[in-house]
């Protein structure tokens, strides 16, 4: 019983705070820019404004293009609504492994990009193209970091990963240290952050994500939006949940080990959130041909942390 | 009894089809009475899988060779295959029926198309090597003539010629293998090999043949050259056929003869073929990203497909070279289940070109875009397969992928040193392979179904007859049943691979319906059931809440494109142009793809032009070699033909003095 009540608080936890965390990063890098900044609940009234705005939906656009955005948002939605945040014990974690979530990121990608095409304009399938590159390199190497990961702890089930890394049967390992840094790279990628792309611009030739969605406005926009925001969380959730699970609540916890994964969810949320600004305020953006030397050393840092797991074993 | 009623029936429906002459209604009756028979058979094969392990009477016919009675067998793999076969045939023949009458010369397919059936289906049940490639002859050969349907066309013509040289070559491979597991006493009928244990090299070379002849005509790279030039050539519910369930009886064969007939395995040959898998799987996908004509990326695409499957062929055979029996049958399974997956959204996406061919005649996806808006049932099939073979969730091609993943992370746990490193190298490429093909499948609906009409033709595309647009509907709705019931398919392929790995085995025996959990419930289990209904659930209320905060308003209006008005269509992304950024990361040193551009001085009219060349590896580096082998051969030879009458008599009292020494040799021993 507990186990669906737990679903539903991270349900809508995920959503809830998905604003803040994008907003908290705009904050942060406001500050580091020298400039005062929005209040990080600007998302918030942002979603809201857009949401009252009429949708305007171009003459050539079909049903795909309307049909998108709700996609994409519950795809992201149901992925995030998967990746244990504050407690392990979820109604849902027995329903997706790490391979099925990257597959439901995979999801509302696919149906971005396909909108991206749908209504007829070069930026559309500039942004589609470029999309689909860039996930042709992230998703083997987050594959890879399941795979290290699954051999590390014997299961790709997030919530049993974490379940064995705090029963302290794994200490530190380079292969761990090689899966968190490929797992950071992909998630920089599959966010949309620099280096790879640029979530604030709107200059045609360095946009990738802002490509696709350049035809949405009105409510699509706002779920588009959203889903990048939640997106953002899963991810914050998935490296503070899988390489740091302390404070997260098992199956036998009751309202305070509850109240501690909460609180604990929520610092860490704060503080990758605080690195993403920095990181972002001090690195340039990559041509996009440099993405797959980047990506590459993702997929190429994913697949040592499993070949180091035998080479460790052996030494 | 149905099977062979409905067999027959298909012998007779190919003399009704050379009478059909003419009159098109005739051609229809032949379609409509072929999809009688796939349903028959279809019914015949599900009523076979329905009880457990077990096998159907022999029957043995005194057709054939003189004093050589004909085996016939009916099992749990020739019945699922018999399904799998004849639930896309069903949907290709109720497809022809409106079909054909769009068909240039429907006489020239007609005769041929229930033949091709009836070879397919009597592959599947033969039960001795001698009707195994009588049948394998009769389904290669009535394809052959339905490639060459269009003969007019040179092109077609290269690539019936191309088709008939591979497929002779599979066959005298399968022939050598049949013949190497007779052995000396010549038992040709299976159970007689069954009994035979083969090992040592031997052993090696027939698993080396059957991989050469069964993989020929199922499209493993670097033999996979035939495949997309035959099956864009034949009419669309042909080459359906031929890709989605032709390339299935093939991988029958190697089953058959890998897991059955051929006792002794060897965990090393899994090895290798799972590199083998690995490599067809990425250059099929990558070739695929690269072609404009739209079935030929389709046949591409099948190329990827089989390797994924025998990634998972590979993966069971190491498993059970090693005596892990269990993932092998789980291994089994998940290739097993790609199978029938690929069979069922291959056949829809081909029908979808066909449907594309009739409403515009252009398979050029450069002349496509806009199509969802003019075909919308076709629209909607094609996404619904786009996203299966893209192996998205909750679809069913996610369902078998991520069994073979879940099979492949346990790979390591083998205890030889190149599994450990192999398996995670073969996991990427797999990964990368599913990534690129939803690249692929984006790119491919993207451009001929979405955006605006790039040609006259495309603007004007018209609906299909009904019998074009239900069957490719029934394909869609199935690709989700598979995906969200995975349980239910799971247990009856259980029944399949029991008996070929020893072991019984359910994948959901840990948590019950409608939870997949291959080894146990803590190493990660999956839902298609649950997903789906969450899902839906979580776009219902994404749906409400949106609607219940903002407003619904809709206003209409040209595309915004950051302010650049009325650009023509031809200014949208092309096929090229999509495919630019992949061309260049993965194809630069594979393909050796290099871009010139040519742009014209200041005052000039030329039109600047962009010029990508690519070469394909295997044609110019394997069979231009070959080629050139076989014209140096064919030049020494021909120096025989002048040489002397002295110098004849002289070369055969040589070959007669060299076969006495071997014969003296022998017999001193």
């Amino acid at each position: 019983m507990s186990a669906i009540l737990w679903q539903l608080l991270q349900i809508i936890l995920v959503v809830a705070i998905s604003p803040l965390i994008t907003g908290w990063v705009r904050l942060v890098k406001s500050r580091l820019n020298g400039r005062i900044g929005a209040s990080p609940f600007q998302p918030y009234r942002d979603i809201y404004r857009l949401l009252q705005k009429e949708a305007v939906v171009a003459h050539s656009a079909s049903w795909v293009f309307r049909v998108a955005p709700y996609v994409t948002f519950g795809a992201v939605w149901l992925a995030a609504s998967i990746v244990p945040a504050f407690t392990t014990h979820l109604f849902l974690a027995q329903a997706a492994d790490l391979i099925a979530l990257v597959a439901l990121l995979g999801v509302a990608r696919f149906w971005t990009a396909l909108a991206g095409m749908d209504v007829g304009t070069s930026f559309g399938g500039l942004g589609a193209s470029r999309e689909m590159m860039i996930s042709s390199l992230a998703e083997p190497a987050m594959l890879m970091v399941t795979f290290s990961l699954s051999l590390i702890s014997g299961t790709t089930a997030p919530a049993q990963i974490i379940a064995f890394v705090l029963s302290g049967g794994v200490g530190i390992e380079v292969s761990l240290g090689l899966a968190l840094a490929a797992l950071v790279m992909v998630a920089i990628a599959e966010n949309g952050r620099i280096p790879i792309d640029n979530p604030a611009t709107h200059l045609e030739l360095t946009m990738v994500h802002e490509a696709m969605v350049l035809e949405y406005s009105g409510r699509h926009l706002a779920l588009m939006e959203g889903a990048g925001m939640v997106r953002l969380t899963l991810f914050m959730a998935l490296i503070g949940g899988l390489f740091a699970p302390w404070g997260m609540a098992q199956s036998e916890g009751g309202a305070l080990a509850l109240a501690v994964g909460l609180a604990a969810f929520l610092a860490k949320c704060f503080v990758l959130a605080t690195a993403l600004g920095v990181f972002e305020t001090s690195i340039a953006k990559m041509r996009v041909f440099r993405y797959a030397d980047f990506l590459g050393g993702a997929l190429l840092l994913g697949l040592l942390a499993t070949i180091f797991l035998y080479v460790s074993e052996a030494v | 009894m149905l099977i062979a009623a409905a067999l027959s029936a298909l012998l007779a429906l190919a003399v009704l089809g050379v009478a059909a002459g003419a009159e098109m209604w005739r051609h229809r009756m032949v379609y409509f009475c072929c999809m009688i028979a796939s349903l028959a058979l279809l019914a015949g094969g599900i009523k076979h899988l329905g009880q457990t392990p077990g096998t159907g009477p022999a029957i043995i016919l005194p057709i054939g060779l003189p004093w050589l009675a004909a085996h016939f067998r009916l099992d749990n793999l020739s019945a699922l295959f018999m399904v799998v076969v004849n639930l896309a045939s069903a949907a290709a023949s109720a497809y022809g029926i409106g079909y054909c009458s769009h068909l240039p010369e429907p006489r020239r397919v007609t005769p041929f198309y229930p033949l091709f059936l009836f070879g397919m289906n009597t592959v599947l049940i033969a039960d001795d090597a001698f009707m195994f490639l009588v049948a394998w002859e009769f389904m290669s050969l009535s394809s052959w003539l339905l490639v060459l349907a269009d003969h007019k066309n040179a092109e077609n013509r290269r690539a019936a010629f191309v088709y008939l040289v591979m497929a002779c070559f599979g066959t005298f491979c399968l022939l050598t293998c049949f013949g190497l597991m007779a052995g000396g006493e010549g038992a040709y009928s299976f159970s007689a090999m069954r009994a035979a244990k083969l090992d040592g090299i031997a052993g090696f070379l027939v698993v080396l043949l059957a991989l050469l002849g069964a993989g020929s005509k199922a499209g493993l790279v670097p033999l996979h050259a035939w495949l997309p030039l035959a099956h864009p050539a034949a009419p669309s519910h042909v080459s359906a056929l031929m890709s989605g369930v032709m390339t299935k009886v093939a991988l029958y064969g190697l089953i058959r003869i890998l897991f059955d007939l051929h006792g002794h395995v060897n965990w090393a040959w899994g090895a290798a073929m799972m590199v083998i898998g690995g490599i067809t799987a990425v250059m099929g996908v990558l070739y695929a990203i690269l072609q404009d004509d739209l079935k030929k990326l389709l046949a591409y695409s099948t190329v990827e497909n089989i390797g994924v499957v025998v990634i998972g062929l590979g993966l069971a055979i190491a498993f059970k070279g090693s005596g892990e029996k269990t993932l092998a049958a789980l291994a089994l399974v998940a290739g097993l289940y790609h199978i029938v997956n690929h069979s069922i959204f291959k056949t829809l996406w081909f029908l979808s070109a066909g449907a594309v061919i009739t409403a515009t005649g252009e398979r050029d996806l450069g002349k496509l875009g806009g199509l969802t808006k003019r075909m919308p049932w076709n629209g909607v099939a094609a996404l619904v397969g786009a996203i299966a073979i893209s192996a998205l969730p909750p679809l069913n091609g996610f369902v078998s992928e991520w069994l073979i993943f879940q099979s492949l992370f346990k790979g390591p746990s083998l205890p030889h040193w190149a599994m450990k490193f192999g398996v995670p190298v073969v996991g990427a490429m797999l990964a990368l392979a599913a990534a690129l093909a939803a690249a692929c499948f984006v790119r491919a609906y993207g451009i001929a179904f979405l955006g605006r009409p790039r040609s006259e033709a495309a603007a004007q595309a018209h609906q299909v007859p009904a019998t074009m647009r239900w069957t490719v509907a029934l394909l869609a709705v199935l690709c989700v049943v598979l995906g969200a019931i995975p349980v239910t398919i799971t247990d009856a392929l259980s029944h399949v691979v029991t008996p070929l790995t020893g072991v019984s085995f359910a994948v959901s025996a840990d948590l019950g319906w409608p939870w997949l959990s291959p080894v146990s419930s803590t190493r990660g289990s999956y839902s298609g059931t649950v997903l789906v209904m969450t899902g839906a659930g979580l776009c219902a209320i994404t749906l409400l809440l949106v609607h219940g905060f903002g407003t619904t308003r809709v206003r209409r209006a040209d595309a915004w494109d950051c302010g650049h008005k009325e650009s023509i269509p031809e200014s949208q992304y092309t096929g090229q142009s999509f495919s630019q950024p992949l061309r260049r990361v993965f194809c630069a040193s594979i393909f050796a793809a290099r871009e010139s551009v040519d742009m014209p001085d200041p005052g000039d009219n030329r039109p600047a032009e962009m010029k990508v060349r690519i070469i394909d590896p295997i044609w110019v580096g394997l069979y231009a070699g070959i080629g050139r082998v076989v014209d140096f051969i064919a030049d020494l030879v021909n120096r025989i033909q002048y040489l002397t009458v002295r110098r004849y008599l002289l070369m055969m009292f040589a070959t007669l003095v060299f076969m006495l020494l071997i014969v003296a040799v022998r017999q001193n021993q």
